[in-house]
């Protein structure tokens, strides 16, 4: 039973991600570094786990493919209208942050920024 | 035309989500593919003729190994930032420009780049993105476009434009 215990070791994997994207919700210091662990872990995490579930299983192979490439669509948009919308809302970036081409541009205006070459 | 080639695409979708080949199953989806398509052909998006063009499947498929392999190289790099003791992190917004037009084609980079080493699309206007960074090696426009948008460029240049 090779295939099963890959499907284990993928749903292990997945765990181990999920739990280090947890450990990085707590340490970093503002929610635009957050939202790097929270995805990106989060988004690998769910991967390997329903991809696991769909090799232990292999009759739910097409559905698990399907329903990872759906999680591979959806999940960074919804960081980026997360992350948008606290930069429009004001949420500063932390301390430490070297330099934040976005407010310098809504400054100016975003139309105006999108001439230049 | 438009109508063909979206009632083939909605039913490749329907066998997939489906996964079975009975007959009675095949041509419910087949009429309802059918169907959706006269109501509503443009879900096949603007220039259907692309999705006849077999170099684009050829290019999403290495696409998808060589996005994988990126996914996993950001995830150990980012958890690696994560256990660190001392959290090296140098984070910034950096903008970058690309060469992408389309709709689809944007979508595609602006979610790769968020899934992959240390990047986070938080804008996007025009042809400029705006990327929340966690570790900016250069302020500079053209050298972080290098850095983070001309990877899948390349690839994502055949598949939607």
């Amino acid at each position: 039973m090779v295939y099963r215990a890959l499907g284990e070791f993928l749903i292990l994997v997945g765990s181990l991600f999920l739990f280090l994207a947890g450990i990085g919700l707590l340490r970093m210091p503002d929610v635009y570094n957050r939202m790097q662990t929270g995805t990106k872990a989060t988004t690998l995490g769910a991967l390997s786990l329903i991809m696991g579930v769909g090799i232990y299983h292999p009759q739910w192979f097409f559905k698990t493919a399907i329903i990872s490439l759906f999680i591979l669509l959806t999940n960074p948009v919804s960081s980026h209208a997360l992350a948008r919308a606290s930069h429009n809302k004001g949420i500063p970036l932390a301390k430490g942050s070297v330099l934040d081409r976005y407010a310098e541009d809504k400054e100016r205006g975003l139309k105006e920024a999108e001439n230049d070459s | 035309m438009k109508v063909a080639v979206s009632t083939v695409v909605l039913f490749v979708l329907w066998v997939a989500m489906t996964g079975s080949f009975d007959p009675q199953e095949l041509s419910v989806g087949l009429i309802t593919a059918a169907v959706i398509s006269m109501i509503a052909p443009g879900v096949a998006g603007p220039e259907p003729k692309k999705w006849l063009q077999p170099k684009r499947y050829v290019f999403a498929f290495i696409y998808l190994f060589y996005f994988l392999y990126a996914m996993v190289k950001a995830n150990l790099d980012v958890a690696s930032r994560v256990v660190n003791p001392r959290l090296p992190i140098n984070p910034g917004i950096v903008k970058v420009k690309t060469k992408l037009k389309t709709n689809a084609g944007k979508l595609a980079l602006a979610n790769s780049i968020t899934l992959t080493p240390g990047t986070l699309s938080v804008d996007i206007v025009g042809q400029y993105l705006y990327i929340h960074w966690i570790d900016v090696k250069s302020p500079d426009i053209e050298a972080a476009t290098q850095e983070i948008v001309k990877g899948f460029e390349r690839f994502l240049e055949v598949i939607f434009e």
